[in-house]
């Protein structure tokens, strides 16, 4: 996990010596620059990403944008019911996800301790799930949730196949957020003869709050941004869904569809992706410094 | 915190809890009027043209609610007959291998060749074209237009498009030379007006749709005779095909009223607006 | 030792949460062998790479030949590698050794923010500037050389994170041991840091590789989806995730089948992946 460190050794006091080996002036001179170029290269990309999706969307965006329904395929019109179908599968994806996670991370921190075989089991699992391609989340949602339980192109096939995806990213960060909580906590419950659910409850819980909202904070960013797993689970009808069982569409669909097949719909795809990127850049940035407050405020106090 | 975790799990509880309220139950009836929900999926020549009609449908009938969603031709055929779909959508005839499904015309249209609007070349013969999605022509200057390769944009396996195209120009699918594939008529539009040197084939009824709305495209006539939806209402445009809504076993009072709907004098306008020709059959 | 009875249903809980979250992979590795087995029974797995093309809906005369895919996914992700992990890597180094602190916490962020930006607004943004750029140098711009540019983009963050962690995790005596004999920056970097980081710094280079792998959208947007095996970097391409993104919607029978077998396939490398990532893991803990 991030965390901001303050070198022992510092860039300056690295390289005080470069004066006395000579031989080594042009290696050294020629690898700054690449190490320069890099973080350059790296810098002038992300300028250029954020450029262009911030000033080509942000003439799109309005209140209107916001609350009005897309019209001639979402050239023209809002994304009102893309928002709402974009929370439906969110919405559905954390029920389901949240107390899957907590329940796993709870075991794995707190009832797996050493080398327990259930525990080794859940833990490599999980590492193989969080490298599954999201198009093979798509394929299986698909085969599982659409076709095998019925539930068809509906946001509850999306949420659901969204679940699977974000488990192993909520579940790392809620046991990072528990193993950080120290162990004099624990201990100090069990003299008090605090039953194992009160001390979760009562004290575990609420000291790895920070660490837990992170968690889902990270969760929430990568259901958002994720496309490739909805096209054939939620389906991409821009009407607004009256339950769970409808189809519907979700923002980055929106951005593919209005990119790739509506001529005509690119000022609107900027000003999608700009709500989009902008609700990520939010989520994940008010995660990291959670995760950083509350890491190193820990390790202060240890 | 607290809060928000709270407000979250609300949020997260809210839809299961409205579906559990809000049962569907599909062609049930109440004071004679139609309720219920119709799935189409298939043709993206045809979804727009249904979508149009489905919400004057749904103000008339307004228990009624109508999903469309594209994927093509084949898809809507797969879907009618799995039942994922009401009714597909298929903007060919159907094959000899279909028929258990029964075929609605609902409008005619037809197939042409596009290119970008800044193109030089006013006209192709048959020949020229099969040459050039044969790769056997390669350069504009070939045809009488610029010095600049050409960008071959061809249509994905399962669509109509593609099908309808092969069989006018003789084309085996296996042999042509594509550069750029395409899915939806939306997108071979997009991607020629996106590109100057490039060539594509999509709807007539699409094409001269978007060319009116200020798509840098251009519309080429077939052995002479314009494409426009004029020429496919007359019958003289060679490349000219039935658009169908597609229906597998019994037909059910909802699917029934609304292919009806889509086939009457009420929806002309629709169809003549997206640049199709309406059927003459109905009354 | 009691045990409270609500401690019991706890635990019992806690236990169904994890076997249901353990056994995910396992039931996504099912569905996937389940409707795969229509497309290696009856199409042979022996034409997934013998067949003359990808024809996959033509009935009788189908060709289902996966090989275009499978070059188009070994291209992109060997040559977005080839770009991002370098460049990661030695943005990562200035992170840590060149920038002056508050430098390097901005570097940071941005680079964090990169991470989070989603693959569609990648794909969408080398659609309306890369591949223009790319028609001028030689048409017609959707191609591979699109494609490893946007992925190269996306996976840069990836490695430059997990590079600094790798970084970080130097012990401190060999960098004061470097600046004792007078050696200078480069020497100190190259021959003391990297090679007591190169566990972390592999790790960093795999989990790169896996999100290239894997990735679907951006590809899908930029590399035009011609199923051809790309004789030069302008050629356009399908990866099999693009494949199955294109075709997955109408798909049917055989066809929907060899779907699913490409989707395994990208599973099968995976598993592969994570498994040396978790050895060069296990080795960068010990080091």
């Amino acid at each position: 996990m991030p965390e901001p460190t303050r070198p022992l050794v510092s860039g300056a006091t690295l390289g005080a010596g470069r004066h006395g080996a000579s031989q080594n002036n042009l290696a050294d001179t020629v690898f700054g620059v690449l190490v320069w170029g890099s973080a350059l290269a790296v810098t002038a990309g992300f300028l250029w990403l954020v450029g262009e999706i911030v000033v080509s969307g942000f003439g799109a965006i309005s209140w209107e944008f916001l609350t009005s329904e897309p019209a001639s395929s979402g050239r023209a019109g809002g994304i009102s019911t893309i928002l709402v179908a974009t929370l439906g599968i969110l919405g559905i994806c954390l029920a389901v996800s949240i107390p899957l996670g907590l329940g796993t991370a709870l075991f794995l921190s707190e009832f797996s301790q050493g080398e327990n075989r259930m525990g080794r089991f859940v833990r490599a699992s999980l590492d193989v799930l969080a490298g599954v391609p999201s198009i093979v989340f798509g394929l299986f949602g698909n085969a599982f949730f659409c076709v095998a339980l019925g539930f068809g192109f509906s946001i509850l096939s999306g949420g659901l196949t969204l679940a699977c995806m974000v488990l192993p990213i909520l579940i790392r960060s809620i046991e990072l957020g528990l193993r950080a909580v120290p162990n004099d906590y624990r201990v100090a419950a069990a003299a008090l003869d605090l039953s194992k659910s009160r001390m979760i409850v009562r004290v575990l819980l609420p000291a790895a709050a920070p660490g837990l909202i992170a968690g889902l904070l990270l969760g929430i960013g990568r259901a958002t941004a994720e496309t490739a797993a909805l096209i054939f689970t939620s389906g991409y009808v821009d009407r607004m869904p009256e339950s769970v069982f409808d189809s519907g569409r979700a923002l980055s669909i929106h951005i593919y569809d209005l990119a790739m097949n509506v001529p005509g719909g690119e000022a609107n795809a900027y000003g999608t992706a700009l709500v989009l990127v902008g609700l990520l850049l939010v989520i994940n940035f008010v995660a990291t410094h959670l995760v950083e407050r509350f890491v190193s405020g820990r390790i202060q106090s240890a | 915190m607290k809060h928000s975790l709270s407000s979250l799990l609300l949020a997260a509880v809210l839809p299961v809890a409205l579906v559990a309220c809000a049962p569907s139950e599909a062609g049930t009836t109440t004071d004679g009027g139609l309720s219920g929900k119709l799935t189409l999926t298939g043709s993206s020549t045809i979804a727009p043209l249904a979508l149009e009609i489905a919400k004057r449908f749904e103000e008339r009938h307004p228990d009624v609610r109508i999903d469309v969603q594209t994927g093509g031709s084949s898809r809507g055929i797969s879907d009618a007959r799995s039942g994922l779909a009401d009714i597909g959508m298929a903007s060919r005839r159907l094959k000899d291998g279909e028929i258990e499904l029964t075929a609605h015309a609902i409008a005619q249209d037809g197939v042409c060749m596009i290119l970008h609007a800044s193109n030089v070349v006013a006209s192709l013969t048959d020949d020229q074209v099969r040459a050039i999605y044969l790769g056997e022509i390669e350069n504009w200057s070939e045809v009488g237009g610029e010095d600049a390769p050409i960008t071959v944009v061809n249509k994905a396996a399962g669509r109509a498009t593609l099908e309808v195209f092969t069989k006018h120009f003789g084309l085996d699918e296996k042999e042509i030379q594509a550069d750029v594939i395409v899915g939806d008529n939306e997108q071979g539009i997009k991607t020629v007006a996106g590109n100057p040197d490039s060539i594509g084939y999509v709807s007539i009824g699409t094409a001269e749709y978007s060319a009116g709305s200020d798509v840098a495209i251009k519309l080429l006539p077939a052995n002479g005779i314009t494409a426009s939806t004029a020429s496919v209402g007359s019958g003289s445009f060679p490349i000219g095909r039935p658009l169908n809504l597609v229906t597998f076993g019994e037909v059910s009072k909802l699917q029934r009223a609304y292919i009806d709907f889509c086939r009457s004098a009420e929806v002309h306008d629709l169809v003549t607006g997206l640049y199709f020709v309406p059927v003459r059959t109905a009354q | 030792m009691k045990v409270k009875s609500t401690d019991r249903i706890l635990v019992w809980s806690l236990r169904a949460a994890s076997a249901t979250a353990g056994s995910l992979v396992l039931l996504i590795l099912c569905f996937l062998v389940l409707e795969s087995v229509e497309g290696i029974t009856r199409v042979g797995a022996g034409r997934f790479l013998n067949d003359p093309g990808w024809h996959p809906s033509q009935g009788a005369e189908s060709e289902f030949s996966l090989v275009p895919m499978i070059a188009a996914t070994i291209a992109s992700t060997i040559g977005a590698i080839l770009l991002a992990g370098p460049v990661g890597v030695l943005a990562a180094v200035f992170c840590r050794f060149y920038a002056p602190p508050k430098l390097a916490r901005a570097f940071r962020s941005i680079v964090e923010l990169l991470a989070g930006i989603p693959s569609v607004v990648y794909g969408f943004w080398g659609l309306v500037t890369l591949v223009p750029l790319v028609r001028e140098l030689a048409p017609p711009g959707a191609s591979l050389l699109a494609g490893i540019l946007v992925l190269a983009m996306m996976i840069v963050p990836t490695v430059a994170l997990l590079a600094f962690a790798a970084l970080k995790n130097v012990p401190p005596g060999h960098l004061e041991g470097a600046t004792a004999l007078g050696l200078s920056r480069w020497t100190t970097i190259v021959k003391v840091v990297f090679p007591s980081a190169a566990s972390g710094l592999g790790v960093a280079i795999v989990l790169g590789t896996m999100r290239a792998i894997g990735e679907t959208m951006a590809v899908l947007m930029v590399c035009g989806n011609i199923t051809k095996v790309p004789s030069s970097l302008f050629d356009p391409v399908r990866t099999l995730t693009a494949n199955i993104a294109l075709e997955l919607g109408y798909a049917t029978q055989e066809h929907r089948a060899v779907l699913f077998v490409s989707g395994l396939a990208l599973m099968i490398m995976i598993v592969l992946l994570v498994f040396v990532q978790e050895r060069l893991q296990r080795r960068a803990r010990l080091a």
